[in-house]
């Protein structure tokens, strides 16, 4: 029940339900910074709708006191699409994860994503199937011993980022469950961002893949294996901020700034517009454990555009139908062309 | 000389290119709007453009009409145009013996009689082996080329105009009027005068042909007379139409948006193609990148307060399954249009069949009935399509409505209704509530098992649904037994008392009480009607009820079987809806099966009534 003259607080956004996730879990920090957003950007609750497919993270309909649908494996996004297509008014966020969205609903997440309907789609990655009790999944690391690959994983992990630049995403971002004011503030521009957001969350099992993404959180390591991504800004890391990266052609490179021939204006600029080198970006997909030269994993927003959104243009086709006036059932039942039997 | 005829059928044949389907359709229009009763099918390869001359490049395009009516397009044709040998060759065995052919003898030459397989040399027309027919031999491109030399159209535009010609032969010989046709050719090429003027010129001189030429003068004309119709305004619908119209017509009349997710599928896709250009009604189609994606983009866009529906035809809808089931434990309403084709897997896609009643009935995991009813003829595809969208509006919940290729494709003449005949449909939406208000209980339901429809944006409806099984009343996820046990049996009994509202069975034709009833459902009712009809002149006695609610039956249905001393059920299958009245009614009823991809025609089923009255 909102009060519209109020803003809410992210504790209108909590439903009666209590979250049923693990201890320790990455999900219970989503969901709070998921709340506070849509607290801070006025949403009202009636006029919310999270739309969830199947998996640990798609219990998240549940927990937010707005409208929700739960729905079947890997399909939240075509319950999304259909609802928004038909009511484009209402703010309509997806949560589905890597199991959910890549594997058993690929087929959707390409088509949703290059289709490009306003919807916010945050993408719980924890690397695992955890309510099926610990499978691999199809972003586990090669290598990784589960349940169902007990000499180690064969499949070639797939790349969220470059997949979703691939299918057309206009807002691509990855976050970590760590990274709590970060997240939020990424989740507040993707509800901005009028077309298909995908925020990617590297998000922590600790029962069936604790640990998946430690290289990356680990307060030791973190400054070399990450750089977060700011518009107009270097792409400057290191625990020093002493790193840099700079293209050498296509090709990126790190390079060391106490180096006294390099200079900081020859670095990377980023610039979330700029397609050809979110691409690059995306790239950046190298694992620190498995050698010594690595390009860090970025954070933050990698690429954005301004496109034409679906509901909108379907809703100008039925506007220009319509200009000379909306079709009477009577005109309907008729058709083009009658003969009149006396 | 004109003799009279209560009801001729035609065919057009020719190469996939030759404009068979325009033709048969310009005929058919002129014969509904002269009054007679008609009923049209298309029959044409499934390949786009099979090589031309061979006998899988045919189209055929196939007519009924009367003076009577006219259920069907015809079990045999009285008269073939074959615009080429293997046209000829395709379709010779369903011609009436004694039947008219008329042949274009310009697609009889030695390309075409290798090509079709008679072979060169072996024209069909000059072996004898034509002599049980009347043909009319027409050497039409030369005849065609003549009338329109001084057109100055290229030779290739001029002999596109050679169905035109063949229109105005036959247009001759039934006595009809050319004036629809060329009203029609003006209004179609208003842009292209030259064009219009010479298939003008072709039906003119087609018709001219048939008056003026010794060889039809000599045979005679023929005539039917218009039909004794019910006073109105009429319009020519085809079944997929029909389904569009329906599906269209119940949201105007419900007041709701019309949403169809769909994926295109073979017969099916009209209904989506003909949806999408029905933007000035506020329709808003949704082509899915699969037929999962089809259905569950409308399960979005009803729990967002749209009528939605998704059609498609049997592998689409083996793959929906998994959605029907959310859909019918969310409880909201969804219609799904599907147009049966020969089966498994890809099976005849092209061919109609009647198997998908066990997947409607039975395809989906858990218990999960859903409201099914079928479509009896193409303007019934309408009727059909509405009621699917009122017993889903007023039930939430999802219905199969099925029709079927032949239905599809299939057209007729359909008296336009006024809407106010039209059935009320009343969404049960419920109602904003304020902050002091007790909570709101989405799985509450009214005497019916029925909840309300709770529409996202009204305030104080905040409420989470999914496929997890709910508490009853609070939709709280809920893994109580005895819960689950109790909703199970609520929705159930919901889509049981469906019952209270669908009619009786009423027997179509033939006695209340008597020895057999041709119990039938779905695209067999024309000639179940006809067979059942002409037994009854012949002396039996024998009845016809044809079932439009396959699930729940109406309540009346054991009475009404119980009336006679067998009861004889043609399906399209090898045997579905027997199962069903075996089962529920412990019976022994006769079957009667045609699994070949093709209707049953009224001879099959009169024989088969006869066969069984004698041993009784």
């Amino acid at each position: 029940m909102t009060d519209t003259l109020s803003k809410l607080t992210a504790k209108d956004f909590t439903s009666d339900q209590t979250p049923k996730w693990c201890p320790g879990c990455g999900d219970h920090a989503v969901l709070q910074q998921l709340k506070s957003a849509m607290a801070e950007l006025g949403l009202k609750t009636e006029e919310v709708v999270v739309v969830s497919g199947i998996g640990c993270s798609s219990r998240l309909p549940y927990y937010i006191s707005t409208y929700g649908v739960h729905g079947i494996h890997g399909r939240a996004l075509p319950v999304a699409s259909g609802l928004k297509t038909a009511r484009p008014e209402l703010s309509v966020w997806v949560g589905t994860g890597d199991g959910d969205a890549l594997s058993i609903g690929g087929n959707h997440y390409i088509h949703a994503v290059r289709r490009n309907l306003d919807l916010n789609v945050i993408l719980f990655n924890n690397e695992i199937y955890g309510l099926t009790k610990g499978q691999y999944s199809p972003t586990s690391k090669v290598g990784l011993k589960t349940v169902t690959s007990p000499n180690g994983v064969i499949d070639y992990p797939m790349n969220t980022i470059a997949l979703t630049l691939g299918s057309g995403g206009t807002f691509v971002a990855r976050v970590m469950d760590r990274d709590g004011k970060f997240m939020r503030d990424v989740f507040k521009r993707a509800a901005e961002h009028k077309g298909t957001s995908v925020v990617e969350i590297y998000q922590n099992c600790p029962i069936y893949n604790d640990g998946a993404f430690d290289v990356f959180t680990d307060r030791e390591r973190k400054p070399d294996t990450t750089i977060y991504l700011e518009q107009d800004k270097p792409l400057i890391f290191g625990a020093n901020k002493d790193k840099g990266i700079k293209l050498d052609g296509f090709t990126p490179i790190v390079v060391d700034l106490n180096d006294p021939s390099v200079s900081k204006d020859d670095l990377w600029i980023h610039d979330e517009k700029d397609m050809v080198k979110a691409n690059i970006l995306a790239r950046f997909y190298d694992d620190p454990d498995a050698s010594e030269d690595f390009l860090p994993r970025p954070f933050g927003i990698f690429y954005v555009e301004d496109r034409f959104v679906y509901e909108e243009a379907l809703d100008k086709q039925i506007e220009a139908a319509q200009a000379k006036g909306e079709g009477t059932l009577e005109e309907l039942l008729a058709g083009n062309s009658t003969w009149t039997i006396k | 000389m004109v003799t009279s005829k209560t009801s001729v059928s035609v065919l057009f044949a020719g190469d996939s290119g030759d404009g068979m389907q325009l033709t048969g359709t310009q005929f058919a229009n002129t014969v509904a709007v002269y009054g007679s009763d008609l009923n049209t099918f298309p029959n044409f390869p499934s390949e786009i453009r099979a090589p031309a001359g061979t006998i899988s490049g045919v189209s055929g395009f196939q007519l009924q009409f009367g003076s009577e009516s006219v259920y069907t397009p015809g079990a045999k044709f009285d008269v073939m145009i074959a615009m080429n040998a293997a046209a000829l060759k395709a379709n010779l065995k369903n011609l009436h013996h004694g039947g008219i052919i008329i042949a274009n003898t310009d697609g009889f030459d030695a390309k075409n009689l290798n090509l079709s397989g008679y072979g060169e040399g072996n024209s069909p027309l000059e072996d004898g082996s034509l002599s049980d027919y009347t043909v009319f031999e027409v050497p039409v491109i030369s005849l065609v080329r003549k009338a329109l030399a001084d057109t100055g159209l290229s030779t290739k535009n001029i002999d596109r105009c050679k169905n035109m010609f063949v229109l105005g032969i036959l247009y001759w010989l039934y006595s009809l009027p050319i004036e629809t046709t060329i009203e029609t050719l003006k209004s179609k090429f208003k842009n292209k005068q030259d064009v219009a003027d010479a298939n003008i010129k072709a039906v003119q001189a087609g018709y001219n042909f048939g008056d003026e030429t010794e060889m039809f003068s000599q045979h005679g004309r023929y005539e039917v007379g218009p039909a004794e119709k019910k006073p109105g305004v009429y319009r020519r619908v085809t079944g997929n139409e029909a389904s569009a119209i329906g599906l269209t017509a119940a949201a105007k009349k419900a007041g709701l948006e019309l949403f169809l997710g769909s994926y295109p599928i073979t017969p099916a896709s009209e209904i989506l193609q003909t949806l999408s250009g029905l933007k000035k009604w506020g329709v808003k189609t949704f082509q899915a990148e699969d037929e999962l994606a089809g259905v569950l983009t409308s399960i979005g866009a009803s729990y967002g307060g749209a009528l939605a529906a998704t059609n498609t035809s049997g592998p689409g809808l083996a793959l929906k399954a998994e959605a029907l089931g959310l859909a019918m434990i969310l409880e909201i309403p969804l219609v799904v249009v599907n147009v049966q084709r020969g089966g498994p897997s890809t099976g005849l896609p092209t061919k109609p069949e009647q198997s998908d009643l066990f997947i409607s009935m039975f395809g989906r995991h858990g218990d999960s009935p859903v409201p099914v009813i079928a479509a009896t003829s193409p303007v019934d595809c309408f009727y059909a399509a509405y009621e699917a969208a009122k017993i889903a509006v007023e039930y939430m919940t999802p219905v199969i409505c099925l029709t079927d290729g032949y239905l599809a494709l299939s057209s007729e003449p359909m008296l336009v209704p006024s809407p106010e005949e039209l059935a009320s449909i009343t969404p049960k939406f419920a109602k904003e509530r304020k902050q002091d208000d007790p909570p709101y209980l989405p799985y509450k339901r009214d005497e019916r098992n029925v909840r309300d429809w709770a529409i996202p944006g009204t305030p104080g409806l905040e409420h989470r649904i999914g496929g997890l099984e709910k508490q009853h009343e609070t939709g709280h996820v809920s893994h109580d037994p005895l819960n689950h046990e109790l909703m199970t049996k609520l929705r159930c009994e919901k889509v049981e008392r469906v019952a209270d509202i669908i009619p009786d069975l009423a027997i179509d034709n033939g006695p209340e009480k008597g020895d057999l009833l041709v119990l039938g459902w779905g695209s067999t009712y024309g000639a179940i009607k006809i067979a059942v009809e002409e037994a009854i002149k012949g002396g039996c006695n024998v009845a016809h009820a044809h079932l439009r609610h396959i699930h729940p039956f109406p309540k009346n249905l054991g009475e009404v079987l119980g009336n006679y001393k067998k009861v004889l059920m043609p399906e399209n299958n090898s045997g579905q809806l027997i199962h069903l009245i075996r089962d529920k009614f412990q019976i022994e009823p006769i079957g009667f099966s045609k699994v070949q991809g093709l209707p049953f025609n009224e001879m099959e089923i009169e024989a088969k009534i006869t066969d069984i009255l004698k041993e009784l």
